[in-house]
């Protein structure tokens, strides 16, 4: 782990909350930070460039904004699962792809605006060469998703 | 049901899932991107959020980079007359940061899952062991992360 200042950490707490809404939504981090808006704003920068930040913006509720969400796993012959998975990340819907330990070796989400659209690109993946088996997994309700990590 | 989104708003929406501009009014560049007044734009995001459309503004880091190495799907098999209120204890863990119910399928017959952020095996296997301490779940996967191929945020409306 690279090294974190205190004032870091600080900003990495607040800025994975809620960037707020406003004119100049820096400077009111900085007053919360006790800082001014350039300090924020040039730190921000250097922790995005460090690749710290994997995306600072707007996360939306993809039900609301009318798409569905789908979990797919795939047993995949260990000797295509380069292929396969690059062959996934093509589509623009499959938002996150990861390859895990088991039989059902390749897992990632799918958004699509309506079944119609999915099940042409399930149909698609699962015609490759290597893919030996395909679970559907359908989102009923989303309990949680809060992805903040807390540095202390 | 869903109400059809307006043009503007699907505009203000590809204006917002781009990178967030880092300078002192970043509001004022997406608004002009869309060709509306920064006023307006930042009421449309505010009511936006007010109809949870947008569910956070914010960032999300590189846990990696930041220490979290051993990171789990977890498949739970749960009663399902029980299912409300074990998803319930387990979305208050602070380690779990997805919760979602799916519907199980034959040869998988898993209906709770979650995502589990750990820095070490062993603190995520800790937890996974509260986890069934607290829910008296018995039956369970945990499907270790092994390499990365993609994650993006959504592009919506490019179809």
């Amino acid at each position: 782990m690279k090294r974190l200042s205190t004032f870091d950490k600080a900003l990495l707490n607040l800025l994975q909350g809620d960037i707020p809404i406003c004119s100049h939504p820096f400077a009111e981090m900085a007053s919360r930070l006790g800082t001014d808006e350039d300090t924020v704003l040039a730190r921000v920068r250097e922790l995005k460039a460090a690749g710290f930040l994997r995306r600072i913006g707007t996360f939306f509720d993809s039900n609301r904004l009318g798409y569905q969400g789908t979990l797919i796993a795939l047993k995949v012959k260990p000797s295509a699962i380069c292929a396969v998975a690059e062959a996934v990340n093509r589509y623009p819907g499959a938002t996150h792809n990861y390859e895990r330990e088991g039989a059902y070796n390749l897992w990632f989400t799918l958004l699509t605006p309506g079944a119609d659209y999915e099940s042409k690109i399930l149909a698609e993946i699962r015609s490759l060469h290597g893919v030996e088996d395909m679970l559907k997994l359908k989102a009923n309700k989303k309990y949680k998703i809060n992805v903040q990590f807390k540095l202390k | 049901m869903l109400e059809e989104l307006s043009e503007l708003d699907k505009k203000i929406i590809k204006a917002l899932q781009e990178d967030f501009p880092l300078c002192a009014e970043p509001y004022k560049i997406l608004a002009q991107r869309v060709g509306i007044s920064e006023e307006e734009f930042l009421q449309r995001v505010k009511e936006l959020v007010g109809e949870k459309k947008i569910r956070k503004m914010g960032a999300v880091l590189r846990h990696r980079e930041v220490g979290f190495n051993a990171n789990a799907l977890c498949a739970w098999q749960v009663p399902p007359d029980k299912l409300d209120a074990i998803a319930q204890v387990m979305s208050s863990h602070a380690a779990v940061s997805h919760c979602y119910d799916r519907t199980p399928v034959p040869n998988w017959n898993y209906n709770l899952y979650t995502m589990i952020h750990a820095k070490t095996r062993e603190e995520c296997e800790k937890i996974i062991g509260e986890l069934l301490n607290l829910t008296g779940v018995t039956n369970y996967k945990i499907l270790y992360t092994k390499k990365e191929w993609k994650k993006t945020g959504m592009k919506y409306f490019c179809e």
